[in-house]
């Protein structure tokens, strides 16, 4: 806590208030003891759920852009931030941590990315068309999903769930002008309480899109098509069985950021489940699932003119698993217990052209065949007191790493001679997380800790070329595991006209890794500046704070707001890659009689903590005006929805701390979505 | 009901000559000492033949590690006890060399004389190499030479590096393995000889050769945990390490040091000096 405050002086102060709160918050509970009001369960529960199924939701017209990309959805998140490559294929960080420090899963399924330089994160493989919802949970509230520091989000699929709505379905197409996107999808939908089936499929293709000043950003077109079906039985009037399959594949994406387009990302998901309303006479909803998916990805820079080598990089992802869970109440505990295991392969190569075509090609491994093993036990108490509520979770696993290639694991010996071939941890993870009614205020403060094993590039990978900060970066097989202590605390005031919150969370990481330069190391990719090798600091500390409102000026016009402040420092005081400067966002929403409309503005300050030893510049302070306009139809029961909208109104020409090597975002762009559902 | 007898016959069949086989396989059989190499010259005689074998299908410039039998027609036995020494030699237009060898041993197979030569330069038209056999053939001293062909290798690779150090003397420096170079730490192996004249070669002790691979194609990348080659008095060669990141071109450019430090041959590789006049060349 003492390198905390002389690090944040004056955030020193504010989390102190907080934890006043939380104190106050406990033992105020003991004073104003009343009846647990119902939604106190699920505020919780969750730190925030994401509303993305298209068509049947009712939301769904409220939403200010359907059809969008998911990474757009995920991105007006308020803990969600997205690193940005180009225009596809957006990578979700929360509190300020990436993909490798997040549990990122789709229908509770362990998925992994099969590009080394992480332009597939696993939410590239799903689309909108899929989903119902993004269950998203900060810090070790996320645990539920694997191991995590920063979080984990649950991308739920969208199921009829024997609901008996019978035949359903809907078309939905829409177009974007700056970059001329073009999507068409539908699905189709049967349901009855012993069965249903649900399909659909889209179809996204861009062209380069324009920056602010009808500047063109080259490289940064996109196609992608998605298709998923899923089915349940039920077997008896308390069991069923359900089964899921994804195919998601995308061709000729570009990404300008990088030197390299990708000209194929597969992925096939499938899972089959079964369902008991209840097991062994005390517990409740038992579910398994079993689970396989397997992820091609495919980097090259044939496309690019005035390359010094051409390559090619592919890679490689499979994974199956599996998962059973089941509910146990007892009196006011509300427990939840989970089994869960996978096994990952990860194996991505490159293999470089030399100019001299006499002389022979130049490959190595980048991921040598890593398998990894993963089985843990996750449990939680939810137990309500009177006016207040105690989550208590942890989760237990097994893991461990082995390089399977031989050729690999030679490769790696080079850098470490010594190195065993098996590496073998247990990851702990415990939480306490306190919720408190008071009145209108809601108070919610947590403590807990968890671990994390290295990724497979962290661990494993070997000259993997970063464009961001130009450095080509290796592995280390014997990092620590990475911990976290992590303390946040919530206040709501919530009044039926309005409603505020100010919420802030701290983590304190211990062997926190991330690439330090070693400068006897001689670069692979011609033109790098350096190597740098996956090194445990000491510790590093990652503070992100938020205060946003909601109020409603009439019953058909709401304005909400939200500002986040966000700081990163290692064990010596610099400031850590990638961390949001103070950013804001602000929105008048209008709702009535089916016409909906909305006029948003969204900005971060300038990024004054920046790290130019992480490739960093600062990046300009920008604001972007938006807006939206809204109507829904009903024809013979059927429904029409029209929505269009303009973003960037104003045509700034602006890049955000996420994007890499500060390409500039999407200029103005119009937008219009066309979709029919009928029932 | 029948077929399960045939099917059952047929097992007791197959086990019975399965083994069978395997009491086969216990005998015996003298394993071939030269098995995998390439006979690659026989020189016939009255009463015997000389057979010359080499793992590569041919003699080639640099390091030719050799293998010699001679067959005694009359038994149909290799010799065991023929004490061979050869000597080979280079007939130029206007002069003759010879060129660093090692002596011919059987200590590891009493048949197989094996020794190693390390040729500096390919044969053509007009100037040719032969090599010079003595040895005992039932108590009678033999001599014989023989025209050999040695060529440039067929990848044209730079393996052998003949050079005048800074000390005034004349070096001759070879690659020996790795013959089978891996994405990985390869033992590396050289030979160095001082040529004292023209016939005679002598190996060079507790010398010290650094080593900096690098692969031109790719901006001059270089690897870690390279090891200095370093004199070796069992093997009398000079052993270190050599790191290859990946597969394809490599450059080894290498410094040639006496006993005090001194430089003999070759230079740092720099941003301005992108390789040294001392190297090897590698592709795998």
């Amino acid at each position: 806590m003492k390198a905390f405050i002389s690090v944040f002086p004056s955030r020193g102060i504010l989390m102190g208030c907080l934890w006043c709160t939380l104190f106050c918050g406990i033992f105020a509970s003991q004073i104003y003891a009343q009846e647990t009001p119902v939604d106190s369960l699920k505020l919780i529960h969750l730190n925030e759920v994401i509303v993305i199924s298209a068509g049947k939701q009712l939301d769904h017209q409220k939403q200010r852009k359907p059809l969008s990309t998911l990474d757009e959805f995920l991105e007006s998140s308020r803990s969600i931030n997205m690193v940005k490559r180009g225009a596809y294929a957006w990578e979700p960080t929360m509190n300020d941590m990436a993909s490798q420090r997040l549990a990122v899963t789709i229908d509770g399924m362990q998925i992994f990315g099969a590009c080394t330089d992480k332009m597939d994160p696993i939410t590239s493989y799903v689309d909108v068309s899929n989903l119902s919802e993004a269950e998203i949970g900060s810090g070790q509230q996320g645990a539920a999903f694997g191991n995590t520091i920063g979080g984990g989000i649950n991308l739920k699929l969208d199921k009829s769930n024997f609901k008996p709505t019978g035949w359903s379905g809907s078309l939905e197409s829409a177009f974007e002008s700056n970059n001329k996107m073009r999507v068409f999808g539908g699905e189709l939908n049967y349901s009855d309480e012993k069965f249903y089936l649900n399909t659909d499929g889209i179809y996204r293709k861009a062209d380069n899109y324009y920056a602010g000043g009808d500047k063109e950003v080259k490289f940064s077109q996109f196609e992608k098509y998605n298709f998923s079906i899923n089915s349940g039985y039920k077997l008896s009037e308390d069991k069923s069985i359900s089964a899921t399959l994804i195919y998601d594949e995308a061709n000729d994406v570009g990404y300008p950021a990088l030197t390299m387009d990708v000209s194929l990302a597969r992925a096939v998901i499938g899972s089959v489940s079964f369902n008991q309303d209840t097991l062994l006479g005390h517990f409740s909803n038992w579910e398994s699932k079993v689970y396989y998916n397997n992820i091609k990805h495919t980097m090259d820079d044939t496309k690019r003119p005035d390359v010094p080598i051409h390559m090619v990089m592919p890679g490689w992802s499979e994974t199956a698993g599996f998962y059973s869970q089941a509910n146990f109440i007892k009196e006011k505990n509300h427990f939840l217990f989970k089994l869960d295991g996978f096994y990952n392969k990860s194996l991505a190569e490159m293999t470089m052209y030399p100019a001299d075509s006499n002389e022979p090609l130049m490959f190595m491994l980048t991921w040598p065949d890593v398998r990894t093993k993963d089985v843990g036990f996750y449990g939680e108490d939810h137990i309500a007191l009177e006016k207040a509520s105690l989550k208590l979770s942890s989760r237990l696993a097994y893991h461990s790493n082995t390089v399977a290639d031989d050729f690999g694991l030679n490769s790696l010996k080079i850098f470490y001679p010594e190195m065993d071939k098996t590496n073998t941890r247990f990851l702990k993870s415990f939480s306490a997380q306190y919720h408190k009614m008071l009145n209108d205020f809601h108070f919610n403060a947590g403590l807990s800790y968890g671990e994390r094993a290295p990724s497979v590039s962290e661990g494993y990978g070997f000259y993997l070329f970063n464009s961001f900060d130009n450095h080509d970066y290796i592995g280390d097989p014997n990092l620590n595991t990475e911990s976290s202590a992590e303390a946040n605390a919530s206040v709501t005031f919530k009044k039926p006209l309005f409603e505020i919150t100010a919420e802030a969370n701290y983590f304190h990481i211990f062997n926190y890794i991330i690439g330090v330069v070693d400068p006897t190391l001689s670069t692979m990719t011609i033109g790098a500046d350096g190597v740098k090798i996956y090194t445990n600091l000491d510790y590093a500390q990652l503070f992100n704070a938020s205060l946003s409102g909601r109020y409603s000026i009439s019953n058909a016009l709401k304005l909400s707001g939200t500002v986040s402040y966000h700081r990163g420092v290692d064990n010596e005081g610099e400031n850590l890659p990638l961390i949001s400067p103070l950013s804001y966002r602000s929105a008048l929403d209008f709702y009535k009689n089916q016409y909906s409309a909305s006029l948003s503005v969204e900005g971060a300050g300038e990024q004054i903590n920046y790290n130019s030893a992480y490739g960093e510049t600062k990046t300009a302070a920008y604001a972007t005006l938006s807006a939206s306009f809204g109507k829904r139809f009903f024809i013979n029961e059927n429904d029409l929805f029209l929505k269009a909208g303009i973003e960037n109104i104003l045509d700034t020409n602006y890049s955000s701390y996420t994007d890499w090597n500060n390409i500039p975002r999407m200029g103005r762009n119009l937008y219009l979505t066309i979709s029919y559902s009928f029932n | 009901m029948k077929t399960l007898k045939y099917i059952f016959a047929l097992l007791i069949l197959s086990i019975a000559f399965g083994s069978c086989s395997e009491d086969n396989d216990e005998t015996p059989m003298d394993p071939n000492p030269v098995e995998g190499l390439n006979k690659i010259y026989e020189f016939p005689s009255a009463d015997h033949s000389v057979e010359i074998y080499s793992e590569k299908t041919a003699l080639e410039v640099g390091y030719n590690e050799v293998s010699i039998r001679i067959k005694d027609m009359a038994s149909n036995k290799y010799v065991t006890n023929a004490e061979a020494t050869w000597m080979p030699m280079m007939h130029m237009e206007t002069m003759e060399h010879s060129a660093p060898h090692s002596m011919l041993s059987n200590a590891e197979e009493s048949s197989v004389y094996k020794g190693y030569i390390v040729f500096q330069m390919p044969g053509n038209d007009t100037e040719y190499w032969d090599v010079t056999l003595n040895y005992n053939m039932n108590g009678q001293a033999m001599t014989e030479t023989h025209q050999i062909s040695v060529q440039q290798p067929a990848d044209n690779l730079n393996k052998v590096q003949v050079f005048m150090g800074s000390d005034d003397s004349r070096y001759v420096l070879a690659y020996v393995n790795p013959t089978k170079p891996q994405v990985a730490i390869n033992d590396f192996q050289t030979v160095l000889y001082k040529m004292e004249n023209m016939m005679t070669f002598r190996v060079v002790e507790n010398y010290k050769i650094t080593v900096d691979p690098r692969m031109p194609g790719m901006g001059n990348h270089s690897s870690p945990n390279n090891q200095d080659l370093t004199y070796n008095s069992a093997t009398k060669m000079y052993n270190g390490n050599l790191s290859l990141t990946m597969t394809g071109y490599w450059k080894i450019n290498l410094k040639l040091l006496n006993a005090n430090g001194d430089v003999l041959k070759g230079e740092d590789v720099t941003e301005s000096n992108p390789e040294s006049s001392l190297y090897f060349e590698l592709e795998f």
